[in-house]
């Protein structure tokens, strides 16, 4: 008897040993990822002035690292994503959420979720052989190949994400609210912009937050539809040119980079930029979630 | 006088969960009126016909007559599909069970169904807030803070808000669902007391936490048993005299 209790405890504690493992693993692993990434890209601050880096060509070969060019490309182009993304993504979502009969719900819930599972690739491929040339065509473009491009792309890309998330924060609104709003004679369109909106600000703009961050991230399909030419944008023109995001040059130049040369750490500082990017999205993005536990421990409490 | 007059009122919800057969019954205007009975017996489900809330259930089946004689002299026939149910719930107010207040300030709170109903005056606006929080007996212990959330109140003062922002719109008919099941005996004397104040003015209808409530605030009552209508009497009969056998039972405590 003694023996199966501390044969027990022991398979106990080695239980709860790996759990523990598995975890820690996790928190080395970012580490690990962030050590790397500060030990290639930090020597670039000493090979590069500051005044090249903040410079507005990128001819590595010619030994010109601007990166505002790139900088420029990745805020055009998410920015516009964001622009296309958040309003057709929220009023998808109170459209599910609040409006649509039961059947249609039953749906569009299931084809968002698929739609977020499509490859950027194959969107990237669906951007490139429809949607440039289609662009090109109307728009009386010299290239379809442009910012605008990405942006559209971008938004496709981000959109279900917004729509799931944004929707779950809408559904989770207590059936109550609406009763009381309706009770006091608010029609259906006052109740959802006054009362379940404002209920679910934070979800909602969660949902924003986690679009951006997937919109700023994303690689393949803007490398794939945006021209990849890192020129400035000085003005909204440059929005229906060509631009080059930082992903993209990242993915586009590694390849062939020799290692450890000063190129090679230069693409890893702008990795370090877009850790920082998406650090912050994350961090405020949770502000805000922790914001709204705090809210409803209070009407709880 | 009779405020809302049902006849031969039907429903079944989609689900065959709950149903009330029959029912007819005169409410009658500026009086407190109880429904009660033990749960699953369709008080909340008539109550939420008064002002079609119903319309957002799954309800299979509605039949029969409610009709609201508007202080104007107007006569609305409540489930007639064309009726605004909009204009129907500015006159037909609602306070439910757990205090909901909404994701705005007290003052919001109070001047949302107002704002809604297309007023923008200020000075109304600010009359209307005072006037219901008094009647609702919480002016004094908000007045100073008026412009803070109302989720920050107790449930309590929630529950009394939510009273004064029914009281807000003017309504000419209250509907109240176990407005007291979630406060203490302090909170539920004062909305009580709230209520004893306004039925001048008002017709109430309220769906009591227990039996005892329904004595002190009742005077009409109706006893809700399984979907019927048992017996329906004025003033404190229901208690002292009632003709139903199940009646009897149920309030002096035999079940329920």
């Amino acid at each position: 008897m003694k023996i199966f209790i501390s044969q027990l405890f022991d398979k106990e504690r080695l239980i709860t040993r790996l759990i523990a493992s598995a975890g820690y693993s996790a928190i080395l692993f970012v580490l690990l990822i962030f050590y790397f990434l500060i030990s290639e890209g930090l020597p670039a601050l000493g090979e590069v002035s500051l005044h090249s880096l903040l410079g507005t060509r990128w001819y590595p070969i010619e030994e010109y690292y601007g990166l505002l060019p790139l900088i420029s490309g990745s805020l055009m182009v998410t920015l516009g994503a964001t622009a296309i993304a958040m309003p057709i993504g929220i009023g998808t979502a109170v459209f599910i959420a609040e409006v649509a009969p039961r059947w249609a719900r039953e749906i569009l819930k299931p084809l968002v979720e698929v739609l977020g599972g499509l490859p950027s690739v194959v969107l990237g491929l669906i951007g490139f052989l429809i949607l440039s040339p289609a662009l090109r065509v109307n728009l009386n473009l010299a290239t379809g190949l442009t910012a605008f491009t990405g942006s559209l792309l971008l938004a496709a890309i981000s959109i279900p994400t917004i729509i799931s998330v944004a929707e779950d924060a809408l559904d989770s609104v207590p059936r109550s609210y609406r009763d009381a709003a309706l009770a006091l004679g608010a029609t259906e369109w006052q109740t959802i912009w006054r009362v379940t909106l404002p209920a679910a600000r934070s979800g909602v703009l969660t949902a924003g937050m986690l679009g951006v961050g997937r919109a700023i991230g994303e690689t393949m399909t803007v490398m794939m539809v945006t021209g990849n030419a890192p020129v400035l944008a000085n003005s909204l023109r440059m929005l229906f040119m060509p631009a080059r995001t930082m992903t993209a040059t990242i993915a586009a130049e590694m390849g062939e980079v020799a290692r450890g040369s000063v190129h090679y750490h230069v693409l890893f500082l702008i990795g370090i930029g877009l850790f920082m990017i998406s650090l912050v999205v994350n961090v405020t993005a949770s502000a805000v979630v922790f914001r709204q536990r705090k809210r409803s421990e209070r009407i709880l409490s | 006088m009779v405020k809302i007059s049902i006849e031969h009122f039907h429903l079944t919800y989609s689900d065959g969960a709950e149903s009330l057969r029959d029912i007819t019954i005169d409410i009658p205007a500026r009086a407190i009126s109880v429904f009660l009975g033990p749960a699953g017996g369709g008080k909340s489900s008539l109550l939420r016909a008064l002002n079609r809330l119903n319309d957002l259930a799954d309800v299979r089946s509605v039949s029969g007559q409610i009709r609201l004689f508007g202080d104007n002299g107007q006569t609305i026939d409540i489930l007639d599909p064309q009726t605004d149910v909009v204009a129907l719930r500015r006159l037909v107010s609602m306070v439910f069970a757990r205090p909901v207040t909404l994701p705005l300030s007290i003052r919001g709170n109070l001047t949302y169904g107002l704002e809604v109903a297309g007023m923008r005056q200020n000075n109304l606006l600010g009359e209307a807030v005072e006037r219901s929080l008094q009647q609702a007996a919480l002016w004094e212990e908000v007045k100073d803070r008026l412009d803070e959330p109302a989720a920050a109140l107790s449930g309590g003062q929630q529950q009394r808000l939510c009273l004064a922002r029914s009281l807000a719109m003017q309504p000419e008919v209250i509907l109240l669902d176990e407005p007291t099941s979630g406060l203490d005996p302090i909170s539920t004397s004062k909305v009580e007391a709230s209520l004893q104040e306004i039925k001048n003015n008002y017709t109430i209808v309220l769906v009591p936490h227990s039996v005892q409530q329904a004595a002190r605030v009742a005077d009409h009552a109706a006893f809700f048993l399984q979907g019927e209508l048992i017996e329906a009497a004025p003033g404190p009969n229901l208690f002292i005299n009632p003709t139903d056998k199940r009646t009897q039972d149920y309030v002096e405590g035999r079940f329920g």
